[in-house]
């Protein structure tokens, strides 16, 4: 069982070696092992888990095969499960219970995925590290005394310890990209919209992308397969055709333009990570891809235009706790949320919605332009997926804006609604490092492709963490 | 910048303790700073951009369609007899 992908798993489960009970009740051991030490589930579905292995099994030996029957998930406990308590990391939530399921959820079980259980994150997916949970913090299993980043911070941890196949997030300034590189797996934030927002509890919803974690690139795009379309409980996705993303995984990347944003290395850019770009990029140059510097001039802009719309849309979409239909009181908020609601509160607030609000969305055309006049010129860019190595547990958490500005590679790509791929790219001091391939909207078949094409020579996740 | 702390708190129906508030104050005022540096661009001319991917005017069929049950839809609420509970709104009349 060791070290699976999704890929090898479908196999055994194909050729009959090994049952989804099996596979299902392996890797619940191995929560049960290694959970109290890492807290990356919130909540354990022994029950429900078993059963849908059970299901699986029927419909495997009645011959049928898609990609995810049978492959135990997890999910970020944001989205909705019926039946199965959701609590956002909150104390409002902590005893709440679905009615129903977001449409992710009803697709994955559809297509015969086991879910094993809602994994930890920053509290409403505010945060960068994890360490704004209810439940408390999710830790590195690379190095326990570090944070496997946020706010999906369960997720990664539980693709990266063997703990599940893959496992949902969601990203709306890099919550799935920055963690995916800080736990050495493959994070995908889909294109706004290609992914249904519905039953997934909102953080901002002009931002919000539901993505997931893999081991490998094509794991995640045949994750990605699953979940993509148009779901008319969502009128944000739009009816544009899902592609089959692995036909051409392995088509390589010669004659591919590659840009590299030069505003994306900034001053607080570790240097070694800079210099581990570098070699990537080099590498796709020897395999033919022409490296092309860029420029998007308003990037600078990008976190502050983030704190604006992403705080007001926070405010107004956590305007609905009220504890009466369901939750607790709006006293149960944690201190970010409290923090993000004052925020969002004040710039929406008359007087300031010009000056802040109105003045962000503006920006906000000036951050797509960029984009829209750079793709003209290059197919896909590559950069860091984060400024910085993981950063030891606490040690941002009294400083709100330093912990803002971890975000600083990833609110882009939100603002402007285009995908990104988070890849491995390597280690530094033990810890992983990952790159962010952002494409024009709707490429995710590309980023796939480009994706692939490193991994294939560069297969970092073979490497699984060893003190878990 | 100042902010008038205990009406952004009434706005946002929160329940603030005045260390809460304090603190909130300091920290508010620090972020909002930064994010202020947007008004070194000008955008006078430019148009707002909410919906990314360019959709407008999504419909669908004016059709009722199935919906939670009563029982459902306040199974997490301190209901009674499948209804809300709240406080009273003319009790001080």
């Amino acid at each position: 069982m060791n070290n699976l992908t999704i890929v090898e798993a479908r196999k055994k489960l194909d050729n009959k070696e090994v049952s989804s009970l099996e596979l299902t009740q392996y890797f619940l051991g191995e929560i049960k092992k290694k959970n109290d030490h890492l807290n990356a589930f919130i909540t354990i579905s022994e029950k429900e888990a078993l059963s849908m292995a059970e299901q699986a099994d029927e419909k495997l030996k009645n011959g049928d095969s898609t990609p995810l029957l049978g492959i135990p998930l997890a999910l970020k406990d944001i989205y909705m499960t019926k039946g199965v308590r959701t609590t956002a990391a909150s104390k409002v939530l902590e005893s709440y219970i679905p009615q129903y399921d977001g449409t992710a959820v009803m697709l994955l079980k559809k297509a015969g995925a086991v879910i094993l259980g809602k994994t930890n994150l920053d509290a409403w997916a505010h945060g960068s590290s994890g360490e704004n949970s209810d439940f408390g913090p999710t830790k590195n299993p690379y190095n326990t005394e570090y944070v496997p980043g946020g706010s999906s911070s369960g997720s990664p941890v539980a693709v990266a310890s063997e703990m599940a196949l893959a496992a949902s997030g969601t990203d709306t300034g890099g919550s799935i990209r920055l963690p995916a590189s800080f736990c050495n797996v493959v994070g995908l934030k889909p294109t706004y919209g290609r992914v249904s927002r519905y039953g997934v509890i909102a953080m901002a919803s002009s931002l919000d992308s539901i993505g997931h974690f893999t081991k490998t690139v094509e794991d995640n795009a045949l994750y990605l397969q699953v979940t993509a379309g148009k779901y008319t409980m969502d009128a944000t996705s739009p009816p544009i055709d899902v592609p089959n993303y692995t036909q051409n995984l392995s088509q390589g990347v010669k004659g591919l333009k590659i840009g590299v944003p030069k505003e994306y290395f900034i001053d607080g850019l570790d240097p070694r990570i800079k210099n581990m770009i570098d070699k990537t990029l080099k590498w796709y140059e020897d395999q033919g891809a022409e490296i092309i510097e860029i420029s998007l001039p308003h990037t600078s802009y990008a976190i502050e235009v983030y704190y604006i719309i992403q705080t007001a849309e926070v405010s107004s979409n956590l305007a609905r706790y009220d504890g009466i239909r369901f939750g607790n009181t709006r006293a149960s908020f944690g201190p970010e949320a409290k923090r993000r609601i004052m925020l969002g509160t004040y710039v929406l607030s008359a007087g300031y919605y010009d000056a802040f609000y109105k003045k962000a969305m503006q920006v906000r055309t000036l951050l797509k332009n960029d984009f829209e006049e750079a793709f003209k010129k290059v197919d896909v860019m590559i950069t860091p997926a984060s400024p910085t190595l993981p950063w030891k547990l606490g040690e941002k958490t009294s400083d709100p804006l330093s912990m803002y500005l971890s975000d600083i590679l990833t609110v882009h790509a939100n603002l402007v609604g285009i995908p990104g791929l988070s890849v491995p790219i390597g280690f530094l001091e033990g810890l992983p490092v990952g790159m962010q391939i952002l494409g024009p909207h709707f490429s995710e078949e590309k980023l796939y492709q480009v994706g692939y094409a490193f991994e294939q020579s560069h297969p970092f996740w073979k490497e699984r963490p060893k003190n878990e | 910048m100042k902010i008038d702390i205990t009406h952004i708190a009434k706005l946002a129906n929160l329940p603030l303790t005045d260390e809460e508030k304090t603190l909130y104050s300091g920290q508010l005022s620090s972020i909002l700073d930064y994010i202020a540096r947007l008004n070194e661009l000008n955008t006078t001319e430019i148009e707002e951009t909410s919906q990314v991917t360019g959709l407008t005017n999504v419909l669908r069929d004016d059709k009722a369609l199935p919906s939670l049950s009563q029982e459902d839809a306040t199974s997490g609420s301190q209901s009674d007899k499948g209804q809300f509970k709240v406080k009273g709104i003319f009790d001080n009349e």
